[in-house]
């Protein structure tokens, strides 16, 4: 039989991790508040420069004159995997579904016979890659120490990606990231960013017609808005995962206070039952003594 | 004709105004040019300096670090890659557009350099005039 102090002992260490919990839970819901009003904030940006990148990408097309950006290189050699993941643990599957994403991915390319590179955006999702793909992983990039995801940390990782592009070491690149769609559901997304797939905008409304004056020229403007948007597709992505991140740890947390719940009532019931065991003992010993006299 | 046209200023973090003006005076690439109702539709792309816009509530303006704008006969979009309301700005906000101003005058071929170093020196006469 369980010691009664054992039992109370781990009925209050539940207790306290449920209080913990319980916390981690609420921080993550006012985070999560936070995180999709910043996704809500740079939706307009978002739209209106694909809806002008779209217009200007389809008037140019993707003739040889086209910026290598949009076009790509004309191989698929080379591809590099961006993996965006969180920098800390406590969120169910979040890392776990990106970087599994992400393996497939580099699987399927290997198995085709193709080199593939690895960045990594966040803590958790290199440890989980460190150590199949540690050869083939270039670089990472630490958000650890940051508060408050702004538009320049999305350049950053875009500068780079630029750079690195330019300087012909991969040919496509593609960025892994959780899309948010509820608080319980964040889908995993591969998303291309170079080269650049624009979808030219099919409606009238919010459409740019080829009657625009550019200046200075189209393809300066091209030019000009195509690294932009490589970097407007890296803040879109990262905010997104932001918010899944925060929805993700929301609802795991939620499930470990619940979980802790119950098994504080089940020892409870079991301290309860131990407790009433050791009284009855008590008065049979009592009772039996008081008989034999 | 209008007197009067919509005006939009985004940066990726926000939403920062959205109203009707009479009139805004950009930092084009080409040059400075002013956007009025019924103005032809143009792209351009914006070198960092500061947006005049003039509206029936007032004058605002804002220190842009470059983007682009949207000019179409109903309105007009900003898209900036960082914009700070110039009332608000402080010294330490306007350094990195006056720095980005720098690199782009300093970078720009002969022909737009007039152009980029007067940017430049409205933006130092600015910041000038803040201290």
């Amino acid at each position: 039989m369980p010691n009664l102090k054992d039992l109370k002992n781990r009925i209050e260490s539940v207790k306290s991790t449920r209080k913990i919990t319980k916390a981690m839970q609420m921080v993550a819901a006012a985070k999560l508040r936070r995180a999709q009003e910043a996704a809500e904030q740079s939706r307009p940006y978002t739209e209106r420069f694909n809806a002008v990148l779209g217009g200007l990408a389809a008037a140019v097309g993707t003739s040889d004159g086209a910026p290598l950006l949009l076009r790509g290189t004309g191989s698929d050699q080379v591809q590099m995997l961006v993996v965006m993941t969180a920098e800390r643990g406590l969120c169910g599957g979040f890392n776990s579904s990106i970087v599994k994403l992400a393996k497939a991915r580099a699987q399927a390319l290997l198995a085709e016979g193709k080199t593939v590179k690895i960045l990594t955006v966040g803590k958790k999702g290199r440890e989980q890659l460190k150590s199949e793909y540690a050869d083939i992983m270039v670089d990472h990039v630490d958000l650890s120490e940051v508060k408050k995801l702004g538009y320049d940390h999305a350049k950053d990782i875009a500068v780079d990606l630029l750079k690195r592009f330019e300087a012909g070491e991969f040919d496509v690149a593609t960025i892994f990231f959780n899309r948010f769609q509820s608080v319980i559901s964040q889908i995993p997304t591969a998303q291309q960013v170079i080269p650049a797939s624009y979808d030219a905008p099919e409606s009238e409304e919010g459409s740019v017609g080829s009657d625009y004056d550019y200046e200075p020229d189209q393809d300066q403007i091209l030019a000009d808005l195509l690294p932009r948007g490589v970097a407007t597709q890296a803040f879109a992505a990262l905010l997104e995962n932001g918010a899944s991140e925060q929805g993700a740890r929301m609802s795991a947390m939620d499930n470990a206070t619940r979980n802790a719940g119950d098994m504080i009532d089940n020892l409870t019931i079991e301290y309860n039952r131990s407790r009433q065991a050791v009284i009855t003992n008590e008065l049979i010993e009592i009772i039996s003594g008081a008989e034999a006299l | 004709m209008a007197d009067t046209m919509q005006f939009d200023l985004v940066s990726p973090e926000q939403k920062l105004a959205s109203l009707q003006v009479s009139s805004v005076q950009i930092p084009g690439a080409d040059g400075q040019m002013t956007a009025m109702p019924n103005h032809a539709p143009v792209i351009t792309t914006l070198r960092p300096g500061v947006l005049h816009v003039k509206g029936p509530e007032g004058d605002v303006s804002y220190a842009v670090t470059g983007g682009f704008a949207e000019i179409n006969p109903e309105g007009l979009s900003v898209l900036a890659e960082k914009a700070i309301p110039m009332k608000d700005a402080s010294m330490s906000d306007l350094e990195p557009v006056v720095e980005a101003a720098r690199t782009a005058a300093s970078n720009a071929s002969p022909e737009t350099r007039d152009m980029a170093e007067l940017l430049l020196a409205d933006l130092e006469t600015l910041l000038e005039d803040m201290v």
